[in-house]
């Protein structure tokens, strides 16, 4: 969900708005935000499945330090969503393990 | 600062503990009770139990767990965390895509 | 290779300071940074600034970072930004990756400004989608204007803790609770009343047993802990929260301090070893921030100007007594914001019972987060059965180094004096004009405007407010305590904005007389629960 309105920031810095994938949906977010927050505003809260156990994860440092927040963006794995900009068209998909595909057991 | 370990000391056996399948290395998703086990199989350095499971080698290259990984092993070999050394630091210090590294531009 | 003067790596506000001191005295200066903003944590920081009119107090830390880049600017200092220093092979060399190509640089000096990570504490669920850190929800709405989740616990109640729970509240989150281990509240007592006062309860002593939920957080229990820090059974509460919150400490982020070689101590983490200027044990390799010690960041400005200093006097551009006379202030500054009770050497002392001054610290506001009515009439800010008329009601209660209150009053009503540390007073028979200035530039927001004698039977309290929807003169409500609690039927009489307040409101709200020491926060009728 996105801030309306806020008490002390009088306006965030934002570029034109884009439409972007996430596993083939469409959705819509700031160009130049990270990818992350559009996710986030959308509601978006899965970003991977993890290797071994399977299990989902999400934004977590938001700094670009955990990588915990990576997925498939245009085909590339491991893609930090919290410090690439986003741009229009871009796919972002869910990462399971190290792909953009589940695998045996995911 | 870190000091070195008496090997001959007795830490006394692995008594598994209810946390023990907590994930503590988020990237690598190694647990704690396989921390611990790796001090008990002989594993005192923070340098040793990271070759052997792999706990903060991921991603993130131990930004998250370093720090709890050493209190788990100094908790194990009742020692304090600050008596351990930390595992040598090695570049890049962040992700970098091996095609990037390769592609270094020409110095003068 | 491109070689500079100096070479910054980081930044923010340690590594802008540095860089631009450096550029005063004519070196020429590149800064490296990972982000594609520059600033560091300093954009997220929308309070204001604690400290004394030269540590930049009463500013909101965006807008220092805002000021620091203009000044950057004008210094020609050379930002490179989506830059990551990923290593220092040799120690006046460091390897830089931009957009897919490594490049490296050369300078005569490097200041290592890399700044501080989040510890984070594992427990059952800790991995779940929703459990962030506090940093996490700053850069989400303080940034990006995106709610980081709608019912927020709040694990930790340092500074970090409460600033980041009071942004949630400001950003239209509910904090369902702020929680710690520690029996103690970690951070200054006056951000915990400001967000004890809007309803948020407190649990010390606390820690979480558990998170759940299918694919994200849906519930947290947590559970009292006892002396040794193990939970009490039977003591388990569950709470339904969307978002768990960790801000559970830094840790210096020193690795490229490491690999450069630099001697490394233990100081909350490893921390390189410095000298007064801040130079490691390489020559010509300084650290200034976090990275050399986890202070805030003020403090960390100030020593990224020293260890410029050093770089500049080591090579040339200034000399010895140059760069002595402005370390010496520089200096001075520093040890300012390093008194008081949450000063280095006092951190996690749990045996501090009274202040400087011999007042007995509030044990309500260490363990509940809001001052006991009872408590309150002692300190040297309140005691107001002496007044008649408007005045001041300062509810600060602790040594910490701040004083824009004094500076905001014209008429002498308020005193800190020279020890920038000391407990603000109101002076008796000064005259308070109610002009509310004082109020707006609390830091704190430990100000209140009192008046007993506008109305018999009735009283008015004027508030620093800074929530949306801003209530209106005439909207009725309730009047809540400091800990939050309805209190008593409150009408608005007046609300007050003005550049001067920076973006801090001012509402006036009438109560029935005898709730003059008790009313401090209003609640609009409709969302009265």
């Amino acid at each position: 969900m996105r801030i309306a309105e806020h008490p002390i920031i009088d306006s965030y810095q934002k570029g034109r708005k884009v439409k972007f994938t996430f596993d083939g949906q469409e959705m819509e977010g700031f160009e130049g935000e990270p990818i992350a927050a559009a996710l986030r505003a959308a509601g978006v809260m899965i970003h991977r499945y993890t290797q071994k156990r399977h299990e989902p994860r999400g934004i977590f440092c938001a700094i670009g330090r955990c990588t915990d927040c990576v997925m498939v963006v245009d085909g590339r794995p491991n893609i930090r969503t919290c410090m690439t900009p986003l741009k229009e068209g871009m796919r972002v998909e869910t990462q399971y393990g190290v792909q953009s595909e589940r695998g045996e057991g995911q | 600062m870190a000091e070195y370990l008496d090997r001959s000391k007795d830490i006394g056996p692995y008594v598994p503990q209810e946390d023990d399948d907590r994930i503590v290395c988020r990237c690598e998703e190694i647990t704690k009770g396989e921390i611990r086990q790796a001090v008990h199989m002989g594993l005192w350095t923070m340098t040793e139990v990271k070759r052997m499971l792999r706990c903060g080698m991921g991603l993130c290259q131990g930004q998250t767990c370093t720090k709890n990984i050493k209190r788990i092993i100094a908790a194990e070999l009742q020692v304090s965390p600050a008596q351990l050394e930390e595992p040598t630091v090695r570049p890049p210090v962040r992700p970098v895509e091996m095609g990037v590294f390769g592609n270094e531009v020409e110095s003068l | 290779m491109k070689r500079y003067d100096l070479i910054v790596i980081g930044a923010g506000p340690a590594g802008l300071s540095a860089a631009i001191e450096a550029a005063k005295c004519g070196m020429q200066v590149g800064v490296f940074d990972e982000n594609a903003r520059p600033g560091g944590q300093l954009f997220k920081q929308i309070h204001k600034f604690f400290g004394s009119k030269e540590h930049k107090a009463k500013i909101r830390g965006f807008q220092i970072g805002y000021e620091l880049l203009e000044e950057a600017k004008k210094w020609q200092v050379d930002v490179h930004l989506n830059a990551v220093v990923m290593g220092i092979y040799e120690p006046l060399r460091i390897t830089v990756t931009e957009e897919d190509y490594i490049t490296s640089y050369a300078g005569d000096n490097i200041v290592i400004a890399t700044g501080a990570s989040e510890n984070m504490v594992p427990y059952d669920g800790w991995t779940l989608p929703g459990v962030i850190g506090a940093g996490a929800a700053q850069t989400l709405m303080n940034l990006h204007g995106v709610l980081p989740g709608k019912r927020v616990l709040m694990v930790g109640s340092g500074n970090v803790g409460l600033v980041v729970s009071f942004q949630l509240l400001q950003a239209g989150c509910e904090v369902a609770a702020v929680i710690d281990a520690a029996p103690r509240i970690g951070g200054y007592g006056v951000h915990a009343a400001k967000v004890a006062r809007t309803g948020v309860p407190f649990y010390l002593s606390h820690t979480i047993v558990k998170a759940e939920g299918n694919g994200k957080v849906e519930k947290v229990t947590i559970a009292q802990v006892d002396d040794h820090w193990q939970v009490v059974k039977g003591t388990e509460k569950e709470l339904e929260v969307d978002t768990i919150c960790m801000a559970v400490g830094l840790s210096p982020m020193s690795q490229l301090a490491r690999l450069a070689g630099c001697q490394m101590k233990e100081n909350g983490g490893l921390v390189p070893v410095c000298d007064a200027y801040g130079q490691t044990s390489l020559e010509g390799v300084f650290a200034a921030g976090d990275v050399a010690g986890i202070e805030e960041a003020s403090s960390a400005m100030i020593g990224g100007k020293i260890a410029a200093l050093g770089a500049a006097k080591r090579s040339g551009f200034l000399t010895e007594a140059e760069a002595e006379e402005k370390y010496k202030a520089y200096q001075a500054s520093l040890m300012q914001l390093r008194r008081g009770m949450f000063s280095h050497e006092n951190k996690g002392r749990t045996d501090l019972v009274k202040t400087d001054e011999g007042y007995p610290l509030s044990m309500s506001l260490l363990q509940k987060g809001y001052l006991d009515d009872a408590e309150v009439e002692q300190f040297p800010g309140v005691g107001t059965k002496k007044y008649i008329g408007i005045h001041p009601v300062i509810e600060c209660t602790q040594n910490i180094p701040c004083n824009p209150c004094q500076d905001a009053c014209h008429f002498g009503c308020i005193q800190v004096g020279n020890e920038i540390t000391a407990l603000p007073q109101v002076v008796q028979g000064s005259h308070c004009t109610n002009c509310g200035l004082c109020v707006a530039s609390c830091s704190g927001q430990a100000i209140f405007l009192v008046d007993e004698s506008s109305e018999p039977g009735f009283a008015t309290i004027t508030i620093p407010y800074e929530f949306l929807p801003l209530p209106q003169s005439g909207d009725k409500g309730m009047a809540l305590d400091r800990g939050g609690a309805p209190l008593c039927e409150a009408e608005v009489v007046r609300v007050r904005t003005s550049p001067a307040f920076d973006h801090t409101a001012l509402l006036t709200m009438r109560v029935p007389q005898e709730m003059s020491q008790k009313a401090r926060f209003f609640r609009r009728r409709e969302v009265v629960q």
